[in-house]
C-alpha cells in the first residue's frame, strides 16, 4: 500500500531562512508543518503561531487553583469540625488561618495541573522518535517538516531549497 | 577579566561548553566528594547517636528546645529562596542575566530545601512519627490543628519543594534532550528517558513556552509566602523578640540577601573550574553583587526598625528583651550579626569589588555566617530571656547538634557535587535564548 502523506524535512541554518521557507510554504497552502527548533525563537513563533488560539495549558491552571482553594478550605472547615475544640474564644471555622493552607494548595494542585496541562497538550512522554526530527534540532539547527501528499513533494523540495535549506531530505 | 574570551558564543559552542563539563571528573573532584562524604558519615553518626539514647543528647533544656535545629532549619529554607526567585521573578520581570545563573541556582534551592526538611525530623526525635504532621484519615478523628502555623509551615514548605521541583524538571527537558542527541552510551539511555522524548518541535514549545510562564507565575507569591509563613512560626508566639507584624518581610528579605549569597559561592567556583567565563560574565557577578547590596541595606532598616519598635513600644519585656540581646551572653552573636550582614556587604558600593571574584567571595561567606547568627538571635537569646525569671536559660550546643548541622552543609554540598556532574549546570536553552539567533542576512537580523 502506497503511502498517502509523505514529510519532506528542510534543514536550515539560519534563522531568516527557516521564516522564508515558511512564509512560502504558507502562502502555497502547505499548513500541516512541523518546526523544530533548539531554542523557541520571536521570528519563527510568529509566523507559526500566526493563525492558532493560544495554547490551553491556562485552563489546566485555572481549574487546578481552584480545585486547590475549594480543597484547602474543604479540608480545614471540615476537619475543625470534627471535634468542636474552642480555642481562644474563636470560631471553630475561623478562615482567616484557613486562608493559608488553601493558598498553599492553590498553588500546588495549579503547579501540578500546569504540569500535567504541558505533558498532555505537548504530547509527552514521546516513546519513538518522529520520522521529521533529527539530532541536529536540539544543537543549532532549524527544522522545517512539511506532511503532503506524495506528489506534491517535488514542489515541496523546490520550495525548501529555493528559501535556503542546507539540506532537503525526505522521510 | 583578562581571561575572558571575546567574541559571542554560537549555538553549536553553548552545546559543547555544557557538555564539556558532564565529562567524567578528575581526582580533584572525587578527592572533595570523598572530603564531603565523610563529614556527612560523621553528622549521620551523631543523628544515630540522638535517635539511640534521645533527643537530651543534644543539649535540650527548657527553654531552650528549639536551638541549633530550628536555626538552621531556617537557615537553609532561606538559602532556598534564591534560586526560584532567579528562575521566576526575575523571569517574569525579564531580567537576562538570570539566564547563566539559574539553573545552579534552582538546584541549589531543591537542595537547600531537602537539607531543610531534615531538620524538623531530626528535632522531633522520634522522626518515624513524622506522618503525624500530615492530614490522614484515621480512627481517632484526630486531625492536625490547621490554626497553628507550625502545620502551615508543612503545607508550604512541602508546597515549595514539589513546585520548584517541578519549575527545575520542567526547564531541565529540552537541555537533556540536547544532551541525549550528543552523548553516547548508557548516559544516552538515560537522559533519552528523562527526556520524554522532547523534540523541540513548534506545538511542544507552544505548550511549554505557555506553561513555563504559569509556573513563574505560580511561583512568585508561593517565595514570597513560604519564608512569610516560616516567620510566623515565631511571630505568632508571644515571646518578646518574635511577637512582631515586621516579621514577614524581614524574614524574606534575609531569605533572599542569604540565598544570593549562596549563588555567590556555588557559581564562582563553577565558573572558575568550567571555565564559563564566556557565559557568567563580569555583568552577573556585578548583578548579583547589586541585589546582595540592595538586600542587605533593606535588611539594616529591618534592623534600625526592630529597635526602633522595640524602644518606642512602651512594652516592658521587648525593651528587656533587647537589652539583655545588646549586652548579655549572647552579645558576640548579635554584633558578629550586624558587622557581617550590615557593614560587610557595603564594599558593593565599590564597583570593583562588585565584580572581583575573591570580594564577592569573601563576602558572601561572611554573610551566610551573619544570616546563620541571624536566626540563631532570634531563637536563642529570644527564649533565652522570657517573661520570668524562672524560665529564663542558657543554651550550650552539644557535640551532636553541632556535628548533625555541620553534617547539613555536607549533604548539601553533596547533592550539588553531584548535580553538576550529571545534568548541565548551566541552561542550554536559555543561554542560546539571550544569544543573537543566526541569520544568513545579518542587515534585517537582531532586533531582540
Amino acid at each position: 500500500m502506497a503511502p498517502t502523506t509523505e514529510t519532506i524535512v528542510g534543514v536550515f541554518a539560519h534563522v531568516d531562512t527557516t521564516v522564508r521557507a515558511l512564509e512560502e510554504l504558507k502562502a502555497k497552502g502547505y499548513h500541516d508543518l512541523t518546526v523544530y527548533t533548539p531554542v523557541p525563537v520571536h521570528e519563527i513563533e510568529d509566523v507559526v503561531e500566526r493563525d492558532r488560539p493560544v495554547s490551553r495549558v491556562r485552563l489546566f491552571t485555572l481549574l487546578g487553583g481552584l480545585t486547590g482553594a475549594f480543597s484547602g478550605f474543604m479540608l480545614t472547615i471540615w476537619s475543625a469540625m470534627q471535634w468542636n475544640l474552642v480555642t481562644g474564644g474563636k470560631p471553630i471555622a475561623s478562615l482567616p488561618p484557613f486562608v493559608v493552607i488553601a493558598f498553599e494548595l492553590t498553588i500546588l494542585f495549579g503547579g501540578i495541573a500546569t504540569l500535567i496541562g504541558m505533558v498532555v497538550l505537548g504530547r509527552l512522554p514521546k516513546f519513538r522518535p518522529s520520522p521529521g526530527f533529527d539530532p541536529r534540532f536540539t544543537r543549532d539547527r532549524f527544522g522545517v517538516a512539511v506532511h503532503c501528499a506524495p506528489d506534491r513533494g517535488g514542489s515541496v523540495r523546490e520550495i525548501l531549497g529555493a528559501a535556503g535549506a542546507e539540506e532537503v531530505k525526505a522521510v | 577579566m583578562s581571561d575572558q574570551p571575546t567574541g559571542t558564543p554560537t549555538f553549536a559552542d553553548v552545546n559543547r561548553d555544557v557538555l564539556r563539563t558532564l565529562e567524567p571528573p578528575g581526582h580533584r573532584y572525587f578527592a572533595w566528594m570523598s572530603v564531603v562524604a565523610l563529614i556527612l558519615a560523621g553528622g549521620i553518626l551523631f543523628w544515630t547517636g540522638q535517635v539511640w539514647w534521645g533527643i537530651g543528647m543534644a543539649g535540650k533544656r527548657v527553654p531552650q528546645m528549639w536551638a541549633l535545629y530550628i536555626t538552621t532549619f531556617v537557615f537553609w529554607i532561606g538559602i532556598g529562596h534564591a534560586g526560584t526567585l532567579i528562575s521566576a521573578v526575575l523571569y517574569l520581570f525579564r531580567a537576562r542575566w538570570r539566564t547563566s545563573i539559574y539553573r545552579a541556582a534552582e538546584a541549589m534551592t531543591i537542595f537547600a530545601v531537602l537539607t531543610a526538611g531534615l531538620f524538623p525530623l531530626i528535632h522531633a526525635g522520634r522522626m518515624w512519627f513524622a506522618y503525624f504532621l500530615l492530614p490522614y484519615p484515621n480512627q481517632r478523628y484526630l486531625w492536625p490543628n490547621f490554626r497553628s502555623p507550625l502545620v502551615w509551615d508543612v503545607f508550604a514548605i512541602s508546597t515549595y519543594l514539589s513546585i520548584s521541583t517541578v519549575f527545575f524538571i520542567v526547564g531541565l527537558v529540552p537541555d537533556i534532550a540536547a544532551l541525549r542527541d550528543a552523548s553516547t552510551g548508557w548516559r544516552r539511555r538515560i537522559y533519552a528517558l528523562l527526556a520524554l522524548g522532547w523534540e523541540g518541535s513548534d506545538n511542544q514549545w507552544r505548550h511549554y513556552r505557555r506553561a513555563y510562564g504559569l509556573f513563574a507565575a505560580l511561583a512568585t507569591p508561593l517565595v514570597l509566602s513560604v519564608h512569610s509563613v516560616v516567620s510566623w512560626d515565631f511571630a505568632m508566639a508571644l515571646v518578646p523578640g518574635w511577637h512582631s507584624t515586621l516579621f514577614a518581610p524581614f524574614f524574606v528579605d534575609g531569605a533572599i540577601f542569604s540565598g544570593f549569597a549562596m549563588v555567590a559561592v556555588l557559581v564562582l567556583p563553577m565558573r572558575h573550574f568550567f571555565g564559563l567565563h564566556a557565559y557568567i560574565r563580569d555583568k552577573h557577578l556585578d548583578a548579583m553583587s547589586k541585589l546582595i547590596l540592595v538586600t542587605s541595606l533593606v535588611l539594616t532598616y529591618f534592623y534600625l526598625s526592630e529597635i526602633f519598635t522595640a524602644l518606642y513600644s512602651g512594652d516592658h519585656f521587648e525593651k528587656a528583651s533587647l537589652f539583655w540581646k545588646v549586652t548579655r551572653t549572647y552579645a558576640w552573636a548579635l554584633w558578629l550579626m550586624y558587622f557581617c550582614n550590615c557593614i560587610a556587604p557595603l564594599i558593593f558600593f565599590v564597583k570593583k569589588a562588585r565584580t572581583h571574584p575573591v570580594v564577592i567571595y569573601v563576602v558572601s561567606i561572611l554573610v551566610l555566617i551573619g544570616m546563620w547568627f541571624e536566626r540563631f538571635n532570634i531563637i536563642v537569646p529570644s527564649l533565652a530571656h522570657g517573661f520570668y525569671p524562672y524560665t529564663w536559660g542558657i543554651f550550650v550546643p552539644s557535640p551532636t547538634d553541632t556535628g548533625i548541622v555541620i553534617g547539613s552543609f555536607a549533604w548539601f554540598f553533596l547533592l550539588f557535587l553531584g548535580f553538576i556532574k550529571l545534568m548541565p549546570s548551566l541552561s542550554i536553552v536559555e543561554v542560546k535564548e539571550t544569544l543573537p539567533p543566526p541569520m544568513r542576512d545579518t542587515r534585517h537580523g537582531a532586533h531582540h
